[in-house]
């Protein structure tokens, strides 16, 4: 293991740092160097949004990779590196400093950035949330009697203000949809989740516009479309991400919707591979439709696949999107494309729970969708996400009663 | 010396399912094998200590219901990221009608 010829991975997210500890699981004995931008060691980032905010004790966040895990596994870890260039003839990454690492394979892993707010005015007050570093940032104006305005009813948006508000702050959510959870939610789900956030004192405005931002260093005023101005001691801004894909595109890398893989998680150049949030790929479960997910579980796993691939697999990757949230003391979870479905059908499960389960035109199950305290809805999505990834034509009335989901597996003879 | 603690019925759980079970401040899940053999682990999984008793019981697997991690519920090993850390596994008898786990002295 000397020398930088062996495995690259530019992104030491979640993914990025799956991938190699999967590579040294999976036999690989050449170099392992993991570039990432940040100084800090490979974490998770779904606390960001909930226990960060929620605990001012709470460690900084759940670490993937720690020192001595990076030094028992002899993976180098490049910190507070940015790449700045690929060299695809000369199989080499470019840093920022202009020092270039040899690779025999290279794993993009650069995720996404959020969607910035055009014509915002510069402010300590206007916060997007993404890193450790701003959740830490974001966290010091969450105290009771402080107001927090939400701009976008999406996950990271919602979650924030679930913590915001369980943490004693004036919370208020902006959405310009005519409701939240727009983009892969079913409306039932989100008007329970709305429903939940104005129990618990979160003021919820669908359907309004930002007309224009006011802020200094110590307040922000929104005024919204339907003459609202929301003044807040800090704003945070939730309007979605968008893939980085600024390396691949400078190496003509193909970029359709995030760095172009097909389902080996290969680009278009020869030993590069992309995985996670920065990638879209062709599902074959939705009839090879690309899709690109910002989700922990895919991150994860494509993390593991491509090492798997980068070492001579050539597996196709073909889980089921899952997507969960947390807000308050209830759990949100997606397993599937609620948007293939045609038919839906409903099982109540008590405590305000229920789950949808979402059939395309041969009523085969294609998603199914839930909301409920606790994990009460998390044995039937796990299920139905089996259900889904064998394409089982499901009974609608087993489905819509309580049967056992687990029935309705095939299973190995 | 092995303290033996009554837990719950053994009809209580169904075959190749779980449940949990709370004990001076520690909590465990219980299982019953599909052949109905019963075991019995730490109650909570190693990643995010979030109670397995919600999680999903297949085989010899139980599978964490937030994000995932597996294990063998017979031995505890970890068996997938993002778990790394095995479960501690406890002995378990079935006298009378009722399981019985074993937590030391």
């Amino acid at each position: 293991m000397s020398g930088d010829t062996g495995i690259i991975i530019v992104g030491a997210g979640e993914c990025g740092a799956r991938a190699a500890l999967s590579l040294r699981e999976n036999g690989y004995r050449q170099a392992i160097t993991l570039i990432g931008d940040e100084v800090h060691l490979p974490y998770e980032r779904p606390p960001l949004s909930k226990q960060v905010l929620l605990d001012e004790a709470a460690r900084p966040a759940s670490i993937v990779l720690s020192d001595i895990m990076l030094a028992e596994r002899a993976i180098r870890h490049v910190s507070g590196a940015s790449a700045s260039a690929i060299d695809t003839l000369g199989k080499q990454v470019i840093l920022s400093n202009g020092r270039a690492l040899s690779y025999d394979k290279l794993l993009l892993t650069t995720g996404a950035t959020p969607r910035r707010l055009p014509n915002a005015p510069a402010s300590s007050r206007i916060l997007y949330l993404r890193t450790i570093d701003d959740a830490l940032a974001l966290r010091s104006h969450i105290r009771a009697n402080m107001h927090v305005a939400v701009l976008g009813g999406g996950f990271i948006g919602l979650e924030v203000a679930a913590s915001a508000r369980s943490r004693g702050a004036k919370v208020t959510v902006i959405e310009s949809q005519e409701r939240i959870l727009k983009r892969g939610v079913p409306e039932p789900i989100a008007e329970t989740i709305t429903a939940l956030h104005r129990r618990n004192g979160v003021i919820v405005k669908c359907g309004v516009a930002v007309l224009g931002i006011e802020a200094d260093e110590r307040h922000v005023g929104i005024s919204l479309s339907d003459g609202d101005k929301v003044s807040a001691d800090v704003l945070i801004v939730g309007i979605g991400a968008q893939p980085r894909t600024e390396l691949a595109v400078q190496a003509g890398i193909a970029v359709d919707n995030g760095i172009a893989v097909n389902e080996r998680l290969e680009t278009s150049a020869a030993d590069i591979y992309a995985a996670g949030d920065c990638c879209s790929f062709p599902h074959p479960l939705y009839g090879g439709r690309r899709l690109r997910l910002e989700a922990w579980r895919n991150a994860q796993d494509q993390g593991i696949l491509a090492a798997a691939n980068l070492t001579g697999a050539a597996r196709s990757y073909q889980a089921v999107p899952y997507f969960w949230s947390d807000q308050y003391d209830h759990t949100l979870q997606i397993a599937g494309l609620v948007d293939e479905g045609q038919l839906v059908v409903r099982r109540d499960l008590g405590d305000g729970a229920f789950i949808l389960f979402h059939l395309d035109d041969e009523q085969r199950l294609v998603a199914a969708s839930g909301v409920g305290p606790g994990n009460k809805i998390a044995k039937d999505i796990k299920l139905s996400e089996m259900l889904i990834a064998k394409r089982v034509i499901p009974p609608i009335e087993a489905l819509a009663a309580e049967a056992n989901l687990k029935s309705l597996l095939p299973r190995a003879a | 010396m092995t303290n033996w603690v009554d837990a719950c019925a053994a009809d209580e759980i169904d075959q190749e399912d779980v449940v949990r079970f709370d004990h001076a401040g520690r909590t465990f899940a219980i299982y019953r094998s599909p052949d109905d053999e019963y075991f019995a682990t730490d109650g909570l999984c190693t990643h995010e200590k979030i109670h397995l008793a919600d999680g999903l019981v297949m085989d010899d697997i139980v599978e964490c219901p937030k994000h995932n991690g597996r294990f063998s519920y017979k031995t505890g090993e970890a068996r997938g990221a993002p778990v790394c850390i095995n479960l501690k596994t406890y002995q378990v008898k079935v006298e009378g009608d009722r399981v019985m786990i074993g937590i030391g002295a």
